[in-house]
């Protein structure tokens, strides 16, 4: 094999000093190359092949999505306050208590996770509860909770904070697993019990990002919110859902730049509350 | 300072100031008030019969869906098939229209700070809305099928490739940049020769990461009409067959599962 | 050849980093540019090749107004004038080749880089320079592949492959170790003599300047304060550029470049020396 380099670099410098030069192939093995293009092509016919356009019903619906940019200019904050109100305050509730339900329970599942503090059989329950939780999307979890709790916010509160555990205890884990482990047995060294330990030297190491990260899990559950309400969770989504199949699309601008506004300013609000922790 | 003495004259170590405590007291009331405010409004929101019933509920959804009909399976072939071009395809469209509105936003590649407030609006207004919704908007214009579900991760794709990649622009190294203009290259050549081979690497990385991402939020799009596997998972809740939505599951996890795996290794190798 | 005047440079902050700059440098001159942190010398080596505008004052290369000038015509003036970074400033994760190709940007077409179809001549031409700088084995590594002092070779055949007039040279060996500061300040100096550049070097090592320019301007807090020939340049004249100092009596900075009287120095020495005696710093 080195050989063979060799022979390859002695080639592209007599190339070069002839003024022959090429980029060097990203793929050193031609016919690999050529397999993994030949592949691309064939998955992008294939796949575009299955995509199914009804042409017709796309120009009915030109027109439909003109208005729709045009309800942009003007949105219609007000023929249906009431319900928008409700739906905000809905969303907005369902928000915060499931961050907050959601990073207390994060917590000791996410140092269940943790390889280096957690016993084995602690360590594959809190993995798989949260790989369950990461796969499946919030909507598809939303679903059964409405089965089992009925229509309503609360069903979508369990399903945002379900979504929040696997989300904090994962990245919690994984800050655990990385921490500098000197302080800890600098703390332990001092005859500190386990309770003490986690106080003094793990919880110092991983909090400034626990809270940074639990803001932005706040961001990403109020965005949840709005489409949960699709399947009867509650929330901003289902008067979302209303408005567009009422083809009303005035409301659904104004939900939509109001859903908007709120995560800018949630992001916004994050990032100073993350500066000052820090 | 917190060190203070008492009135015997002995040194009192504190963790923090007066003031600084009774901040945080007031802070921690103001939060666990509003929180038992939050849980009130839903609390009235709620039917609590229901909710009483729910372990009944659950063990009776669990019995339905147990065991799983495995010769569902075979039909979901084709709608499978949907979902991963729905989020491949999707992904490629969005990367394609992410990737110069990333350079327009950075602040060191930008034109001119009116293109980069324009192009940071089309960013945030991509991330505020979920795919879903993107989804339920297309299919009200486009009609139902793959193709609004290709567009609606496309759209939610942008805000979020745009916005990681060009903060990945906005820290690379300016000497290389310097050296390359000191040559007489043009604008362009710049990007070609002193960012991009900088931004390639998060590039790559982020492309798959929300691919992986797209895979797991295409599986849904389905409940609003966008094709895919969520078609018939819609189908099979509405006739209340269970067991098909457990299949269905299966499916969805083992593709979820896959799809992670790969795009790990692929970070992992770029990386 | 390039003829500076009335140069002036004031920052948004109102910093004055240069005041009224007379330079005239002609054809195959090496001058290097002395002066402590903060006087200018990067300011105005970035000035001629508009890195950094100018408030104010004229420059002329040959008979083009550099300061004038924009887009297209810029891009031109730039390629005539090479330039070499402190820190090497390549791009790490193109190849050496390609590193020492981009030296040829603003000779070919967008389409042509991107696809890096360089001319014929521009490859030979650069696989040339890289023999010439002694790295032609490393054509196909990654430039972060490379050592320090090779990657400054790569540096110096970039700003050549641009075939300039003018070479601009900032800071080329303080990332470096002595000796191989001065086999590449050797290197620029012939290579400099073989195609009759002028150049500019930048240089805080006052002992490199001597041994390696023909002509040494000082500079101190954006003024020129000494124009003249190395052994012009007497200890009176250092502490008119650098301050009090003893100048004679620093064996050190003759073999050790790095050594040049930065605060952070003295003040480390300044622990261990009251480390050494016992005393509690």
């Amino acid at each position: 094999m080195s050989e063979h380099a060799e022979a390859y670099l002695d080639a592209r410098q007599q190339a070069a000093r002839q003024g022959q030069w090429r980029r060097l192939p990203l793929i050193h093995r031609q016919w690999l190359r050529w397999a993994i293009a030949l592949g691309v092509v064939v998955y992008l016919i294939l796949a575009l092949a299955s995509v199914e356009v009804n042409w017709a019903r796309v120009a009915e619906g030109t027109s439909r999505g003109l208005r729709f940019i045009g309800a942009f200019a003007q949105p219609d904050f007000m023929s249906r306050s009431g319900d928008i109100v409700d739906g905000l305050i809905e969303s907005l509730t369902m928000t915060l208590t499931s961050t907050v339900i959601g990073v207390m329970l994060a917590i000791p599942v996410g140092l269940g996770a943790a390889r280096n503090i957690a016993p084995l059989p602690v360590y594959v329950v809190c993995r798989s509860i949260i790989a369950v939780s990461r796969t499946f999307q919030e909507i598809i979890i939303a679903i059964l909770f409405v089965v089992m709790f009925g229509f309503g916010p609360l069903a979508g509160m369990l399903t945002l904070a379900f979504a929040t555990i696997g989300f904090m205890a994962k990245l919690l884990a994984e800050d655990i697993e990385d921490l500098d482990w000197r302080q800890v047995e600098a703390v332990r060294a001092t005859g500190a019990s386990w309770w003490q330990t986690m106080n003094h030297a793990i919880q110092p190491q991983v909090m400034p990002r626990l809270i940074g990260l639990s803001m932005y899990r706040l961001d990403i559950n109020f965005r949840e919110s709005s489409v949960i309400g699709i399947v009867g969770a509650g929330g901003i989504g289902a008067t979302l859902n209303t408005s567009l199949s009422r083809y009303e699309y005035d409301t659904s601008a104004a939900i939509l730049l109001i859903i908007i506004a709120i995560v800018l300013l949630c992001e916004y609000s994050s990032s100073h509350v993350r500066r000052w922790t820090q | 300072m917190p060190v203070s003495t008492s009135p015997h004259g002995i040194p009192v170590w504190r963790l923090r100031t007066t003031r600084a405590q009774w901040l945080q007291f007031g802070a921690w009331l103001l939060g666990i008030s509003l929180f038992l405010l939050c849980w009130k409004v839903i609390s009235d929101n709620t039917m609590w019969v229901f909710v009483e019933d729910a372990g009944r509920q659950g063990s009776d959804l669990l019995s339905r869906m147990m065991p799983p009909k495995w010769e569902y399976a075979s039909i979901l072939w084709k709608p499978m098939w949907d979902t991963l071009n729905i989020a491949t395809l999707g992904t490629a469209l969005g990367i394609v229209m992410a990737f110069p509105v990333a350079f327009l936003a950075a602040r060191n590649t930008t034109p001119h700070p009116l293109v980069r407030s324009l192009a940071l609006m089309v960013i945030v207004s991509s991330r505020s809305i979920n795919s879903l919704i993107w989804a339920m908007l297309l299919v009200t214009i486009l009609g139902p099928g793959v193709l609004a579900g290709i567009i609606a991760i496309a759209l939610r794709s942008i805000g979020f490739v745009g916005k990681l990649l060009y903060e990945a622009i906005e820290e690379i190294h300016p000497t290389p940049v310097e050296a390359i203009s000191a040559t007489g290259a043009s604008r362009l050549q710049i990007m070609n020769y002193g960012v991009l081979p900088q931004v390639m690497p998060a590039f790559a990385g982020i492309s798959v990461y929300r691919w992986d991402i797209n895979i797991r939020e295409s599986t849904v799009l389905g409940l609003v009409g966008a094709g895919g596997i969520g078609l018939q998972l819609n189908a099979s809740i509405n006739t209340l067959a269970w067991n098909q939505v457990s299949v269905i599951f299966v499916m969805i996890f083992a593709t979820v599962l896959v799809s992670e795996w790969i795009s790990a290794r692929v970070r992992h190798a770029i990386i | 050849m390039l003829t500076l005047s009335g140069v002036t440079k004031r920052y948004p902050t109102g910093d004055r980093a240069l005041t009224d700059i007379e330079l005239t440098l002609p054809k195959g001159q090496v001058m290097a540019l002395i002066g402590p942190s903060g006087a200018g010398k990067s300011t105005l080596i970035r000035c001629v090749n508009r890195l950094v505008e100018p408030t104010q004052g004229s420059i002329r290369l040959d008979d083009v107004e550099l300061t004038r000038l924009s887009g297209s015509g810029l891009r031109k003036a730039r390629r005539s004038m090479g330039m070499i970074f402190q820190e090497y400033a390549l791009v790490d994760r193109l190849t050496v080749m390609e590193n020492v190709l981009s030296g040829r940007l603003g000779y070919v077409g967008f389409w042509r880089s991107f696809l890096r179809r360089y001319p014929q001549d521009a490859v030979a031409e650069a696989f040339r320079l890289l023999e010439r700088v002694g790295l032609p084995h490393a054509i196909d590594k990654r430039a972060d592949a490379l050592s320090g002092g090779q990657r400054q070779r790569v540096g110096i055949a970039r700003a050549l492959l641009q075939s300039p007039k003018l070479l601009l040279v900032d800071e080329p060996t303080a990332s470096l170790d002595p000796k191989t500061s001065r086999q590449i300040m050797r290197l620029i100096r012939e290579l400099c003599a073989e195609r009759e550049l002028a150049t500019i070097i930048n240089i805080h090592d006052v002992a490199l300047a001597q041994q390696f320019a023909d002509r040494i301007v000082g500079l101190r807090a954006g003024q020129i304060v000494f124009d003249g020939r190395p052994d012009e340049l007497t200890s009176d004249i250092l502490t008119t550029i650098y301050g009090e100092e003893d100048w004679d009596t620093s064996p050190e900075s003759v073999d050790e470049p790095e050594s040049d009287p930065t605060p952070a120095q003295y003040e480390r020495r300044d622990i261990t020396g009251a480390m050494a005696s016992g005393v509690a710093p």
